[in-house]
């Protein structure tokens, strides 16, 4: 009843794991079977190994965090090597989320991650907190087409795109992503954001911003994936700020066609598994036979 | 499987120091010194994330924490009376390595004594602890049964030597030590410590998920980027990248 397809890729249910939020599923699937969900996003990769950001990088503000990681993360080979063969063992479909700091390590890192059985690439060009690349290739519409066109004639899998709400007009991008190959679109990462440490008088960040998620957040969020439902006509991933099947609903009757669960795995392990029994039982009291019957239909 | 976030019912929570809180939980909670539950006192999605708070001692499967006001979260679990719920997670993390033996220190800064009790209980008799605190001493009346010694540092001169608990300690008299505090205390502790006695640290950092997904609690060691919820709390002295 809550299956969806996604570019022709069937998804149990319309409720995937967002990147960053879920490691490659191992600590997860020691609190439930992940089995059980439509899809899970890697954590976002970048083509070599990185360590990260330093300093402090978890902020708690009022229904929501903001994060400064800065895609800490195996690299694209350390990926295929060791954490790979587990998702592969998984009944679930597989998103690899692959950032970059240049075109070249975009493509690249598509090349590697063509021969393997990823399901999907969701090219990341909306991480806030690497210094080069990642955001900057979301923000104007010129730029992320170059990386998307290139990256599109690399790519043997399905790519998405993920959009930061950093972008300068967020249907332009999506509009422009999808022109320049993009199969699918994913929004939104997480807002640029800033926190300042009054009694040190610094900005608590050592890169001044950081990325603001949550339920804050949400309300924004499923503005812009219905503006962008409105210009574009391929699936769409709604992110942002979803803990409750009611919000997964929302963001579907706004177009989505399925949804990333992100900062809501921190509070609850799994709390996507209350989202997809949230879903169905909203389906049955509504009498909704398939999700298709009520996307975007506002 | 492991237990997704399970409710405990308080059995009491008082002040026991200015800012200090001790609450205790019915139930049957298990878990090793050093580990930590992930909290929350509220069902609202504001806070939005849990508080790590670690195990202060855990005593016929009664869970005992203790915390000091920080923050919203804190300030709203302080004002649950007994009977009221919380929501836990865990028991997370590694904990302490007790098959130790000989002579041993603890060393603690501040809220650091927390999860020094139940480590005590669980060691040889042959334990000196010293602990510093800004101001008031507190809890040392509930570790001193399980100890040699107990020695006492505060800034304001307070109780005890006037000063840093650092200023207490001989390293060359102790086989092994442990130690929880505020990191540049730990960072001073491991530094004497190097070459003389093996010292296992726990570590503090900012979390929001406590189960190793986030990757906002990691800290530099010596085998790379490891998280303080999933590798630590606690680490060996030598691993800590300073």
């Amino acid at each position: 009843m809550t299956k969806v397809k996604i570019l022709g890729v069937e998804l149990k249910n319309p409720v995937i794991a967002a990147s960053g939020t879920f490691g490659f599923g191992k600590e997860f699937d020691e609190f439930f079977s992940i089995d059980k969900l439509g899809g899970i996003c890697s954590k976002g990769l970048t083509l070599n190994k990185s360590n990260g950001n330093k300093g402090i990088r978890i902020y708690e503000t009022p229904a929501g965090l903001m994060n400064s990681i800065g895609l800490q993360n195996p690299g694209v080979e350390g990926f295929i090597r060791d954490e790979l063969p587990f998702l592969q063992g998984k009944d679930t479909v597989i998103f690899a989320n692959l950032g970059g700091h240049s075109l070249d390590e975009y493509l690249e890192g598509i090349e590697l991650l063509n021969d393997t059985s990823v399901d999907f690439i969701e090219l990341n060009i909306s991480c806030p907190n690497v210094k080069e690349g990642g955001m900057a290739f979301g923000i104007k519409c010129n730029t992320a087409e170059s990386v998307v066109k290139e990256a599109k004639k690399v790519s043997k899998k399905p790519m998405i795109v993920k959009l930061s709400p950093n972008a300068e007009n967020i249907q332009e991008m999506a509009y422009t992503c999808v022109e320049s190959g993009a199969d699918g679109i994913s929004l939104v990462n997480t807002f640029n954001a800033l926190a300042i440490d009054i009694y040190n008088r610094r900005p608590v960040f050592n890169n001044i911003t950081a990325g603001l998620s949550g339920p804050c957040i949400k309300p924004i969020a499923l503005r812009m994936v219905y503006e962008v439902s409105k210009v574009v006509d391929v699936p769409i991933l709604g992110i942002g700020g979803i803990t409750r099947a009611e919000d997964a609903i929302e963001y579907i009757m706004a177009g989505a066609t399925a949804v990333q669960v992100g900062s809501g795995n921190f509070i609850k392990p799994d709390i996507t598994l209350d989202i997809i029994a949230g879903i169905e039982e909203f389906m049955e009291r509504e009498g909704i036979k398939s999700l298709e019957e009520i996307r975007g239909i506002i | 499987m492991k237990d997704g976030y399970k409710e405990g019912t308080i059995y009491s929570n008082d002040e026991i120091s200015p800012n200090i809180f001790e609450v205790i939980l019915e139930g049957d909670f298990h878990g090793i010194p050093g580990q930590f539950y992930m909290i929350r006192g509220w069902e609202a999605l504001d806070p939005f994330l849990a508080r790590p708070i670690s195990i202060a001692d855990i005593d016929s499967g009664k869970l005992k924490l203790l915390y000091e006001l920080k923050g919203r979260g804190t300030h709203i679990i302080s004002k649950l009376k007994k009977g009221d719920k919380l929501s836990l997670l865990g028991p997370l993390g590694n904990g302490f390595d007790l098959k130790e033996e000989g002579r041993i220190a603890i060393i603690t800064g501040g809220i650091g004594i927390a999860p020094m009790l139940y480590l005590a209980k669980n060691l040889p008799d042959e334990v000196d602890i010293y602990s510093g605190f800004r101001s008031n001493a507190y809890f040392l009346d509930q570790i001193r049964p399980y100890v040699k010694s107990v020695n006492i540092a505060t800034e304001d001169g307070t109780t005890g030597h006037k000063g840093f608990v650092t200023e207490l300690f001989e390293p060359s008299k102790y086989d092994l030590v442990y130690t929880c505090g505020p990191t540049p205390m730990m960072e001073v502790v491991i530094e004497m410590c190097k070459g003389i006695v093996p010292v296992y640290a726990s570590m503090e950092s900012r979390m929001a998920c406590g189960i190793g997904v986030c990757l906002g609690c990691t800290i530099e060691t010596t085998r790379g980027m490891e998280r303080v919820c999933k590798e630590g709390p606690v680490f060996k002295g030598e691993e800590v990248v300073i």
